[in-house]
């Protein structure tokens, strides 16, 4: 199993979140959404420069910034 | 008062952002608010009253909020309101039932008497989404009912069912805690059936994605230029024009023969003849240029700026853009999503400046507010320098435009440089596309247009009158002469043009409809055009600055305008020719 932070992780790809970083702000803020630890997410988009990265977990779908993608760890799921 | 001595109940409607609250509101209390499909439409709370039986009890809208711990301005109006409401109609957008539970789980502990609106049911059946409501009734043991803002259905059940709201009585529990009882609730009520993805649904997946969506972000940037200008002349030449043409000026004309074709009432009602005939641009009439600047040149182009600013807002499209230009928002201190106060501020400053509540920091805010103020002009401003400019080639509006931008990178870059901290980052959630409705959006037009007559009318009438009785008196020639010289020591425009900047602070459409008269060359038109958009914004626009940033803000702001007014407009006196 592959475990890399949202900015490795491909566009297109699929994978369960294993743990979030640095400080419990941006957990919370996700956890409100229903973005947390064990849930499936897929990766849309993410921009140059380190630009924002968006994901669709569920119905939901959060754009968030590059600093917070790199803190938010995921174990990929193999097609 | 105690709540709980008063008469009258307070019930406050709260949920997640975009659930449709503002929506419920309106069918509720029949009080017409603005609603969009993005996160964060209500920034502050609005009150209305509701008949229920023959007693009336208050309905509050509440900004949305996900939780009942805040992280943005917005949300801590939530939570103070909560406080103060004798009950809660929690909204919940049925289409995305788990994550809006947990909003409720946190609702449910704090023992205030509640039900829950299950909205958005019209949306259900199409998503292959099925919520068994009773059940969900049994398991969080207070009343459901589903409900749509769209079509109305449920919205008198939920009256009804008011009256048997009651506290969840459920003891503090953990985030874990409470996401393991959603849980099992979700397994409970809710089967969803798998589908074939729409064409809606492509879609949104495209438009967030790097390539695609930035195709798409420029096609439908360039689309509303076109259709907005389209639109906007359309109405002038085929509408407003030969209305007042064939229908306003021969009423117009027998008052000036009544009226003797001169004097001080002729002066005041229909301005200056010029080759004996009535010139709706420069008569400067009361009956005449104002009412002509505000229906015939601004009126079309608000209109149609509303249109598809509405349209847009209503299908969901405006958080993808945000997404979209957050690495070019960063480099002015700001994020992704200042690009709503922004767009709302081409509508009207003001409400582009309350908007900027959906930032997190008072250093964006700062920021976002005073690059509203300097460099997006409103609506009714840029349809006069369309107005004005067009005529003589698209390419004169086109560097105005040019000019703003390049100002704005600048004050912005500027600005996040010199400020103290740094810009947090994006966080945003991006809804699904929805058609807009037509009746939501026939409502929320009819909304703003008529805020837009009501508030520019009076103040475009009362300049006009100003002016013309200052003239008679020679208050105006006095006060060109004084300040004359030095406006046109530094930008080359002529002493009257000070007249133009002082009513300028009380609308700018009518301060550039006084330009015409002026017989300016191209360099100084464009000067003034500039000059008007980037020096001070209008009365209402400071007052709003002064209200969200204080007044400190405001004194820095204000000196930025000047600074950067004067260097501006000196340099392009020194370059053009
Ligand atoms: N299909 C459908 N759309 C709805 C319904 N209720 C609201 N909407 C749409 O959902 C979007 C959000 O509605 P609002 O009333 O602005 O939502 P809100 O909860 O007040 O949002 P915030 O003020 O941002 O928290 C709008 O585009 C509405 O037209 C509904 O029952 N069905
Ligand atoms: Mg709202």
């Amino acid at each position: 199993m592959r475990k890399v932070n949202l900015i490795k992780m491909k566009t297109g790809e699929k994978g369960v979140i294993a743990h979030i970083d640095g400080g419990t702000d941006l957990e919370k803020r996700l956890d409100v959404m229903g973005v947390r630890k064990e849930k499936t997410i897929t990766k849309l988009s993410a921009f140059v420069m380190k630009g924002p990265v968006a994901i669709k977990s569920g119905r939901t779908v959060v754009a968030l910034g590059h600093g917070m993608a790199a803190k938010i760890w995921i174990n990929i799921i193999e097609k | 008062m105690d709540k709980h001595n008063r008469k009258i109940k307070k019930v406050a409607l709260i949920g997640n952002p975009n659930v449709g609250k503002s929506v419920l509101f309106s069918r509720l209390t029949g009080v017409r608010v603005v609603v969009s499909n993005y996160p964060g439409t209500t920034v502050e709370f609005l009150e209305g009253k509701m008949a229920v039986g023959n007693e009336f009890v208050e309905v509050i809208d509440v900004p949305g909020t996900y939780s009942l711990e805040p992280s943005v301005p917005a949300e801590e109006v939530a939570i103070k309101m909560l406080d103060d409401a004798d009950m809660i109609i929690n909204v919940i957008d049925s289409t995305n039932l788990e994550r809006n539970l947990y909003l409720t789980m946190e609702l449910l502990e704090t023992n205030h008497p509640m039900i829950i609106a299950l909205n958005m049911h019209d949306e259900l059946k199409h998503k292959g989404i099925t919520i068994k409501e009773q059940d969900l009734e049994k398991l969080l043991k207070v009343k459901v009912i589903p409900t749509s803002g769209v079509t109305g259905f449920g919205i008198r059940e939920l009256k009804q069912a008011l009256s048997q709201a009651i506290p969840g009585k459920v003891k503090p529990r953990t985030h874990q805690q409470r996401w393991e009882h959603i849980g099992t609730v979700i397994d409970n009520v809710q089967k969803l059936t798998h589908r074939h993805h729409t064409f809606l649904e492509i879609l949104e997946d495209a438009s967030v994605n790097h390539w695609w969506g930035t195709v798409i972000a420029v096609g439908v940037i360039f689309a509303c230029f076109k259709i907005v200008r389209f639109i906007g002349e359309g109405l002038i030449n085929n509408v407003m024009e030969p209305l007042f043409n064939t229908v306003y000026q021969p009423l117009l004309v027998s008052l000036s023969k009544v009226l003797g074709g001169d004097g001080f009432l002729h002066n005041i009602l229909i301005g200056k003849l010029s080759a004996g005939q009535i010139d709706f641009q420069q008569s400067m009439g009361i009956l005449t240029t104002a009412p002509y600047v505000e229906l015939v040149m601004v009126l079309p182009y608000v209109f149609s700026f509303y249109l598809l600013l509405s349209f847009l807002e209503d299908s969901g499209y405006i958080p993808r853009l945000a997404l979209l230009l957050d690495n070019i928002m960063h480099k002015l201190g700001l994020h992704g999503f200042a690009i709503i106060p922004v767009l709302l501020g081409f509508g009207c400053n003001v409400p582009g400046i309350m908007a900027t509540r959906v930032l997190e920091s008072k250093r964006e805010r700062f920021i976002a507010s005073t690059l509203i103020s300097i460099g997006v002009p409103c609506a009714a401003l840029q349809a006069m320098i369309v107005g004005i400019l067009g005529g003589y080639g698209g390419k004169y509006v086109l560097f105005v435009y040019g000019v703003l931008f390049i100002i704005w990178l600048f004050i912005g870059t500027a600005m996040n440089y010199f400020l103290k901290g740094y810009s947090p980052e994006l966080f945003i959630e991006i809804p699904s596309y929805r058609l807009p409705s037509f009746r939501l959006l026939r409502k929320k037009i009819v909304l703003r247009i008529s805020g837009f007559l009501v508030e520019a009318m009076p103040v475009v009438l009362g300049s006009v009158l100003v002016i013309n009785l200052l003239q008679q008196v020679r208050v105006f020639e006095f006060v060109s002469s004084l300040f004359g010289p030095v406006l046109s020591f530094i930008f080359g425009l002529p002493k009257e043009a000070v007249w133009v900047l002082i009513i300028g602070l009380l609308r700018k459409d009518i301060a550039a409809g006084m330009l015409i008269p002026l017989g300016l060359s191209m360099k100084q038109l464009l000067i003034a055009c500039i000059v008007l958009c980037i020096s001070f914004p209008c009365i209402a626009t400071f007052a709003i600055f002064l209200k969200e940033l204080g007044l400190k803000r405001l004194i820095q702001a204000t000196m930025i305008m000047l600074g950067i007014t004067v260097v501006v407009g000196g340099s392009l006196n020194i370059i053009l020719h």
